[in-house]
């Protein structure tokens, strides 16, 4: 059974997720990719800030904020 | 190199450092992923002997000190945190412009021993810089406390350079710290870094541009490195090339001229 995969985004908080894909170019994608988020990446999402965004991420042991910009160019599929 | 009208940013700091009193025998950049204990290992290392300088142009706050380790007169900078060289923020700028275009004598970049996995990636791109690459495996006593192992002895011989781990809190390891450095710098022995070896058109791109890029440089900066961030197009980075270009131009040769059709070929290699 495969999992549905969405945008990381949607993903919600307390939840864990895997990365399915990256999407973006240039700058935006290289930071990503440098945050750690390539395929098979285990993301959990943290908290949101007041505003809703960002939003903090664990990724690979470290937490990062994410905008909601940058969430959307990640696909996940839910691991809870 | 003396003072010029264009002695911004980098080269500003630069300059401001050759000015200190106490002249370098060394000068060692601090790199590393934010929050892993640079500016422990930084005042482990110089202890009273420091004082901050603003990084010229922009509202980060650097921080320079010395040490005398066997006779030799070390200058540390200790630069703000980032995950990558590919950099996004002006504190990441920084600390790459001064890894990439400072030509620091070393780079020790300070890992967090408790998710090294996520650390390994700034360092990979400095070794791809520069072989003299020091990996300082810092909170080491938290990994050990997370029941977190790590073979040093395989690491060093994967990476190819010295790894050296630390708990800077307790000073521990900051001996072997300096000694790694002072062998990187002064002694005989060679770092071999792991190279990076990309797809093949990545390769072929590479050959095609690279040897212009070295007689451009005339050798002051990793060709290699140069001709791979011409074909990533990044243009923060290609705009601190010229800077360095500007500055090392003979009155008499218009280098910046090779140099467009350098980058033309680079924006080239990339669409093939
Ligand atoms: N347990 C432990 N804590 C450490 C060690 N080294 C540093 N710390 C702590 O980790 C925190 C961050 O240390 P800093 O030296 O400020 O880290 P930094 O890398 O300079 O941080 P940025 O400049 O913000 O990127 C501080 O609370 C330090 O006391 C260590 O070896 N072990
Ligand atoms: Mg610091």
């Amino acid at each position: 059974m495969s999992a549905a995969e969405f945008e990381l985004t949607r993903l919600p908080v307390g939840k864990r997720a895997e990365v399915v894909r990256v999407g973006s170019v240039g700058s935006m994608r290289n930071r990503l990719l440098d945050l750690g988020l390539v395929p098979s990446t285990v993301v959990e999402a943290v908290r949101k800030s007041p505003a809703g965004d960002p939003v903090a991420y664990k990724i690979r042991g470290a937490v990062i904020a994410l905008r909601s910009e940058e969430s959307r160019q990640i696909t996940v599929r839910s691991l809870d | 190199m003396g003072l010029t009208a264009k002695s911004t940013g980098i080269y500003a700091f630069l300059e401001d450092l050759n000015q200190s009193s106490v002249k370098a025998d060394a000068i060692i950049a601090l790199a590393g992923n934010p929050n892993t204990g640079k500016s422990t290992v930084f005042n482990g290392l110089t202890g009273l002997n420091q004082h901050t300088g603003n990084w010229p142009g922009k509202t980060v706050v650097l921080a320079k000190g010395n040490y005398l380790y066997r006779h030799k007169n070390i200058t540390l900078v200790d630069l703000p945190g980032t995950y990558s060289l590919l950099a996004n923020s002006a504190d990441e700028q920084v600390a790459r412009d001064f890894i990439c275009f400072g030509d620091p004598d070393a780079t020790v970049v300070v890992a967090d021993a408790t998710c090294l996995e996520r650390n390994l990636n700034l360092v990979l791109q400095v070794m791809e810089i520069t072989p003299k690459t020091i990996l300082c495996l810092n909170l080491i006593d938290e990994a050990k406390r997370k029941k977190i192992e790590i073979d040093i002895a395989a690491l060093e011989n994967i990476l190819g350079i010295p790894v050296i781990p630390t708990a800077a809190r307790d000073k521990t390891g900051l001996k072997e710290l300096r000694e790694a450095i002072h062998q990187t710098v002064f002694g005989k022995r060679c770092n071999h870094p792991k190279p990076m070896v990309y797809s093949e058109n990545i390769e072929v791109a590479i050959e095609k541009i690279q040897a212009e890029v070295e007689n451009l440089f005339q050798g002051r900066i990793n060709s290699r490195w140069v001709a791979l961030r011409l074909l990533d197009g990044d243009t923060t980075i290609i705009q601190e090339m010229r800077n360095y270009l500007q500055r090392m131009e003979p009155k008499d040769q218009p280098v910046s001229e090779t140099y467009k059709e350098v980058e033309c070929c680079g924006s080239f290699g990339s669409r093939v």
